[in-house]
């Protein structure tokens, strides 16, 4: 050490490493317009893709009569079903086990499925072209109720008529998909049938859809010199992309190349593979010119991946003093005309057994059907985890519905029941293994940061106030604690098309001290340009903006499975921080050799490696980068570079409490967020600035999705919701500002603690502002009502207990 | 096809001429034509703000107007707000107080506010939302976009100050 050498504190905070609110790097080209989005690629000769839709839910596609369109100049071709027949790209196969039309195949299933694919010279001609293909339909009956769906005799998909075992089992009835069962169903019924209290409800969480800002799209070339695919795309999964292409088209995966370029956000969308991105393929061997596929926003929230749509029934056992001691989940979930939603293979509700919640329940229950209907396929994890959302509503819910039944503070209910501390690792009674967390603290927190007891003084007093005519407004406390389970996941259990749902993480060090780190994630908002470099800096101790990283190509990036269900930190994180560990392993080596002592005489220190006890005699990281390239090392080869793929021993379990306060005005329905508070467990903080806004993010989402926006569908099956005037999307003007807190429960078993955040604000936000609806209708004998609470509803509710009287 | 016009734009300060049917949007001749791809295509009925410009000194959804409509006249956008050596005040601000997640909606965000704080250069927090409530974004909540452009208006008020 000596007099030119930054004290230790300067060092570290120079990395820019873990737990700095770096700014991002991103956000350069994104303010100046120099974002690089799928519909911004233009290549020469590009043709543009257009889809003919079905304008019925539930229809035989009698003929298609192309001659019209074909005539058209600028019109290049028509694909149909019968021309993919013959590449047997007619149907594929669905993440789910089941298998999806990519154009119509005799009939339609959904409002908007694909009939037909017209390309042409650009998106005008393609769009006037559409309206010249002259389909004929034979209408037939429309099933949109998934109970209906299950008693009829009408047959949704007749590819399966005769097939009585689906990918996951038994099917009961043909328009049945399968029964997933979870946990102990004889002890649980005898614990409800023996317990002193139990509390029954049904509830629909609607469906609705991630409706990022940037719709789907992708850009095919196919090179016919070179062989070479390249696809560009809105794809949260490229590397999957790139192995489902090979295996549908039979082109050498080598020969593939897919791209991720900026993504305008994902929340779930744009995990699935869509017809749009197979006909651009398709279309772009046959033409042998590039072919770009935009969809618009009515055929997004019309025909790729609707989010939810499950009819869930709970009953929760309790002893008198509420101490619950058993959970039954039913559940008939609406997959639409093909199950195409998007969990780990094993999985085919996702994560729903999640749905034993933040609570120490002995025994429990879970089964859930999966039901075809005549409405869109989808059924991908909106800003969650696979179905957390549905789980931690569910368990939110039921958690009220006893707290009434019980005539208790639902604050109190919750903290009674809430697994201890000392019980990590904690295994639920639906198969789980709970990581870490410490629920008391964090509610305790909670609950003072907003001063509990004072708002119910205050809300009782309202009561009474709107009891005596002094007022119109109600005000609720909408509470959740809710637990999510992130970080898909370990390889023995968690898979998609066969593939382990592992990450990785492939690290240079250049000669002169700086790196490039390349994912097989890819961000759409999250930052990871900026968050995985900090991670980095802190391992290898070159400062985060000496870093580059980069994800979404498939032809640099090492193979992984995507961003998506809060897993890049989770699983890539890990990986990035193993690969660290690497090349600080063979900077040790380095450093010794250099020092002139053996590899265990050096340790570590922030950004160096110092010999022990004589800490003036050192290796900084950039020296020895460049060492690693510049001398002849006996028994060491040159370089420093290291790969980590990352296979997780468990999941992360993020948790959080989170209270909300609203207004209501009972007259309007309209409902005025006062205060939100949200406290977040993520474990290890890697940048607060981001989690703060993804923590924002999500609520806002949340606050959406509780408060009114859903895909709605008539008896017929037309979309109600498909444009963005009858599809809520909060602006500035409905939004409150939130306050955030933390604590700090590390995973004990990722290698920096850390758990993943994106997603646990719309996890717990979600129960929280419909609580509060709830919540401030309770004195008035309301249970339960099913969400959206749109004005509407709202006022609908306040009519039916009699307020309005 | 109909017959095609022959368009004449101020865009960003350069006169830009070319042939576009009557039909087009102007976002896209943007573009696709331009080859101006900051401004982006999120909804196509005006709801999202993602494709904003300034034309003829006010706020525009560029994606429900026909560039035939927009001929002769003078547009901004987010391309010319700034440049890589010296951004707006704006960009500065919302790359400082993370008012951008994914992106696609920012240069529209960015435009508008600019927009906003020339037709109110002190506004309060509640005219900020209210004056940016025809432009979503999906991922931030709205909270650092407020901020962001509260705090760029106190430096563009301060900057006025020290000048005079």
């Amino acid at each position: 050490m000596n007099d030119m050498t930054p004290d230790r504190e300067t060092r570290s905070a120079n990395l820019k490493g873990l737990g700095c609110s770096r700014k991002r790097v991103e956000d350069a080209r994104f303010t100046q317009g120099k974002g690089n989005y799928v519909d911004d690629i233009k290549l020469p000769g590009m043709l543009h893709g257009d889809f003919v839709r079905s304008p019925y839910a539930h229809a035989r596609v009698v003929s298609i009569n192309k001659d019209a369109a074909l005539a058209l100049p600028g019109v290049v071709a028509v694909l149909t079903a019968e021309d993919l027949a013959p590449l047997n790209l007619h149907w594929m196969p669905t993440l789910a086990g089941d298998k999806q039309m990519v154009l119509a195949d005799g009939k339609v299933l959904f409002q908007g499925q694909e009939v037909a694919f017209v390309v042409a010279k650009d998106r005008y001609v393609a769009a006037d072209a559409v309206e010249l293909v002259e389909v004929e339909y034979e209408e037939l009956p429309v099933i949109v109720d998934p109970f209906e769906a299950l008693k009829t005799d009408v047959v949704l998909r007749e590819d399966l008529a005769g097939q009585t075992h689906g990918a996951h089992g038994p099917r009961k009835h043909h328009n049945h998909i399968f029964t997933w069962e979870q946990g102990d169903e004889t002890t649980t019924n005898q614990v409800l049938e023996n317990a002193d209290v139990v509390a029954e409800e049904t509830m629909y969480y609607h469906r609705t859809h991630p409706c990022p800002l940037e719709t789907c799209g992708s850009v095919a070339s196919m090179d016919k010199v070179n062989g070479k695919l390249t696809l560009w795309g809105t794809f949260q999964a490229p590397h999957v992309v790139r192995t489902v292409a090979s295996l549908l088209s039979g082109i050498e995966e080598h020969n593939i190349r897919v791209v991720s370029p900026d993504i305008g956000g994902g929340f779930g969308n744009k995990v699935g593979v869509y017809p749009g991105y197979v006909c651009s393929i398709v279309a772009s061997i046959v033409t042998g010119v590039p072919v770009k596929w935009v969809e618009d926003r009515m055929e997004n929230l019309m025909s790729t991946a609707f989010a939810r749509d499950y009819w869930m029934t709970g009953k929760i056992a309790a002893t008198k003093e509420g101490k619950i001691t058993g959970l039954h989940c039913h559940v008939t979930a609406d997959h639409g005309g093909f199950d195409a939603c998007a969990d780990p293979t094993k999985f085919p509700a996702g994560f729903m057994n999640i749905c034993t919640g933040s609570y120490d329940i002995p025994v429990a229950y879970l089964a859930v059907d999966g039901v075809y209907t005549n409405k869109a396929p989808g059924g991908v994890s909106y800003r969650c985890s696979f179905r957390v959302t549905e789980a931690v509503y569910f368990i939110e819910r039921m958690i009220e519905v006893l707290a009434i039944e019980l005539n208790m503070d639902a604050a109190e209910l919750r903290r009674i029941n809430f697994i201890k501390k000392e019980q990590f690792p904690y295994q639920s009674a639906l198969g789980w293994e709970y990581d870490s967390g410490d629920y008391h603290t964090a509610w305790d927190k909670a609950l003072k940061a907003v001063d509990y007891e004072g708002l119910r003084r205050e809300q009782a007093e309202r009561v009474e106030a709107f009891k005596r005519g002094e007022t119109r407004t109600l005000m609720g406390i909408g509470l959740s604690f809710f637990t999510e389970i992130v970080g898909a996941g370990p390889v023995k259990n968690c898979d998609i098309l066969g593939m382990g749902m592992f990450d990785s993480c492939e690290i240079r060090i250049h000669p002169t001290g700086s790196a490039i780190a390349r994912l097989g994630t890819i961000s759409q908002g999250q930052g990871h340009a900026t968050t995985f470099a900090q991670i980095l800096a802190s391992e290898i101790g070159l400062s985060a903006d000496s870093i580059t990283i980069e994800e979404g190509d498939t032809d640099t990036a090492p193979y992984g499975l995507g961003t998506y269900g809060s897993r890049s930190t989770p699983v890539a994180g890990a990986a990035t921080a193993m690969a660290g560990r690497k090349i600080r392993a063979k900077a040790q080596m380095i450093a010794a050799y250099l020092l002139e002592v053996h590899d265990d005489d050096v340790e570590w220190d922030i950004d160096r490696f110092v010999v022990k006890g004589a800490p003036e005699r050192f290796k900084t990281m950039k020296e020895i980068a460049y060492a690693a390239y510049n001398q002849a090392i006996p028994g060491i080869e040159p370089g420093l570079e290291a790969v980590s793929y990352y296979d997780p021993p468990n999941m992360t379990y993020p948790f959080g409490a989170y209270v909300c306060v609203m207004d209501i005005d009972v007259d309007t329905g309209v409902p005025e967020i006062r205060r939100f508070y949200a406290l977040d467990d993520c474990g290890t903080r890697i940048n607060p600035m981001i989690i703060e806004g993804q923590i924002h993010g999500g609520l806002t989402e949340a606050l959406a999705v509780a408060l009114g926006q859903e895909i709605a569908y008539d008896d017929l099956g037309n979309v109600k919701t498909g444009t963005l005037m009858d599809f809520f999307l909060p602006t500035a003007w409905e939004v409150p500002n939130y306050e955030t807190d933390f604590t700090v429960t590390p995973s004990p078993h990722h290698p920096i603690g850390a758990k993943g955040v994106g997603e646990s604000p719309h996890v717990g936000g979600v129960p929280c502002f419909s609580n509060a609806v709830q919540d401030a209708f309770r004195a008035f004998g309301n249970r339960h009502t099913n969400m959206p609470h749109d004005h509407w509803r709202i006022w609908q509710t306040a009519n039916r207990l009699g307020l309005h009287d | 096809m109909t017959q095609k016009m022959h368009i004449k734009l101020t865009v960003n300060g350069e006169d830009r001429e070319f042939l576009a049917e009557p039909r087009e949007l102007l976002i896209y001749a943007l573009r696709e034509t331009l080859n101006i791809t900051g401004p982006h295509v999120g909804c196509e009925t005006s709801h999202c703000g993602a494709c904003t410009i300034t034309l003829n000194g006010k706020s525009v959804k560029s994606c429900t107007m026909f560039v035939a409509q927009a001929n002769g006249a003078e547009i901004t956008t987010i391309e010319g707000l700034g440049s890589p050596d010296s951004l707006h005040v704006l960009q500065e601000a919302f790359k400082e107080h993370h008012g951008l997640q994914c992106g696609f909606c920012t240069p529209g965000m960015i435009t508008r506010a600019s927009k906003l704080l020339e037709e109110n250069p002190t506004p309060t927090e509640e005219e900020v939302r209210f004056g940016m409530a025809g432009n979503i974004c999906r991922c931030t909540g709205y909270q650092n976009i407020v901020k962001s452009i509260l705090a760029a208006a106190n430096e563009l008020n301060a900057s006025k100050e020290a000048a005079q």
